[in-house]
């Protein structure tokens, strides 16, 4: 899977789990002030991403995580 | 061989009389009405063991409704009424708490003879699944002969809550249900069942003795999503029913969120939720027994329907439940 690719999977997940029009699923969109997403909102998005690709994302590894970009970086990071 | 069912007969509820808002809550720590609804869907929650912890002095002792002991006989009591029934024809008493009056006996002994109960009483702790591991014991002992077992799910979640913390002190309310459960003729109405345990997530959230809940609760948030939806599917398969032919859906009434989530992956409409957490908080085993009286009381199940019952809790422990309602 390349980048786009996979960010297009992922924006998918965004855009449902967070009920976001698709373009405001950006690299630099914060989840809290862009998105209107809060830490359950996060965690279901989470979810969503590790059913998606298949991936395992601990606790602790969403710390300081408030941007599309640190989010989807810690996605590709485990593919 | 004798096919020997069983149904429920009678239910009851009981709830504290003193109510905590949001409001209330806000005297504690820095919140908000808004955030606490959005997070959680709780609007008021009743708050059993005394005054709450904001209320000024004067205190007064609670009113009757001070203990879980307490409310698991109010409950009890109206459960044993709707049905018909005396303690004579009790035969078992199951109270299903996290949160007993002491460490020793089990709440239960004085529920029992507080209800003039003349068989068996113990108390079961399986924390949010509490009530639904206690439907299907109490079905496995109407089988085994027993008449009429008096289940109840009865908390005071309030005096095990940590008032200091700001991400969960908001969730947690008092509160009891109960049921008879009672042997009759034909078919059993537990038709799928499936009861699991992973004490390896222990520290995710617990509370030792004499201090309150400890809950990291986007942990419990993504485990219980996917433990209640694997054992929901379970309990549908092992009753060889689709989802929707799921009349009512009564969830542990944990926080509207994950309730949403959950019938989301199942593929249940919101409709179809039993939910009362907006006015009861989150009450642990006796969450489920007040949604689904709710439901019984406003008219929303009628004989036949299939119920899907579906809890999870510290443990991590988890429980669901196919039954048919009526008989």
């Amino acid at each position: 899977m390349d980048n786009d690719e996979a960010f297009d999977k992922f924006k998918q997940c965004a855009v449902e789990v967070l009920q976001v029009e698709p373009e405001k699923v950006v690299l630099d969109a914060r989840f809290g002030d862009d998105l209107d997403a809060d830490s359950l909102d996060l965690v279901e998005l989470v979810m969503a991403l590790e059913e998606s690709f298949d991936i395992t994302v601990d606790e602790s590894e969403l710390e300081g995580v408030t941007t599309i970009k640190q989010a989807f970086e810690l996605v590709t990071s485990k593919l | 061989m004798t096919v020997r069912g069983c149904a429920m007969t009678g239910w009851g509820t009981a709830l504290p009389e003193r109510v905590v808002t949001n409001a209330d809550i806000m005297t504690l720590f820095d919140t908000s009405d808004e955030w606490i609804v959005e997070r959680s869907g709780i609007s008021t929650r009743r708050a059993a063991a005394g005054p709450f912890v904001a209320d000024t002095p004067p205190h007064h002792p609670p009113a009757g409704l001070g203990t879980t002991g307490q409310l698991a006989v109010a409950a009890g009591r109206e459960a044993m009424a709707a049905a018909g029934v005396d303690g004579s024809g009790i035969g078992l008493v199951i109270l299903c708490t996290t949160t007993p009056d002491q460490l020793i006996p089990a709440s239960s002994a004085a529920v029992s003879s507080a209800l003039g109960i003349a068989g068996g009483a113990m108390d079961l702790n399986a924390a949010c699944a509490g009530f639904t591991y206690g439907l299907v014991t109490a079905s496995g002992m109407v089988s085994a002969g027993v008449d009429r077992v008096l289940l109840i799910g009865a908390e005071t979640l309030t005096r095990a809550t940590n008032w200091d913390d700001r991400t969960n002190a908001f969730l947690f309310g008092d509160g009891a249900g109960a049921v008879v459960v009672e042997a009759t003729p034909g078919e059993t109405s537990l038709l799928g069942w499936d009861l699991g345990v992973d004490g390896s997530q222990v520290s995710i959230l617990y509370a030792d003795h004499g201090s309150g809940m400890v809950m990291k609760g986007q942990e419990v948030f993504r485990r219980a999503v996917r433990a209640t939806v694997a054992s929901a599917g379970l309990s549908l398969e092992r009753a060889k029913v689709g989802v929707d032919d799921i009349a009512l859906f009564v969830p542990h009434q944990a926080n509207i969120r994950i309730m949403d989530a959950v019938a989301d992956r199942l593929g249940l409409p919101k409709e179809k939720i039993a939910s009362v957490i907006d006015h009861t908080g989150n009450t642990s085993s006796a969450s489920i027994p007040l949604a689904l009286v709710d439901a019984a009381q406003s008219g929303r199940l009628v004989d036949g329907d299939l119920i899907l019952l579906a809890g999870f809790g510290a443990g991590m422990t988890w429980a669901s439940a196919v039954w048919r309602w009526g008989h």
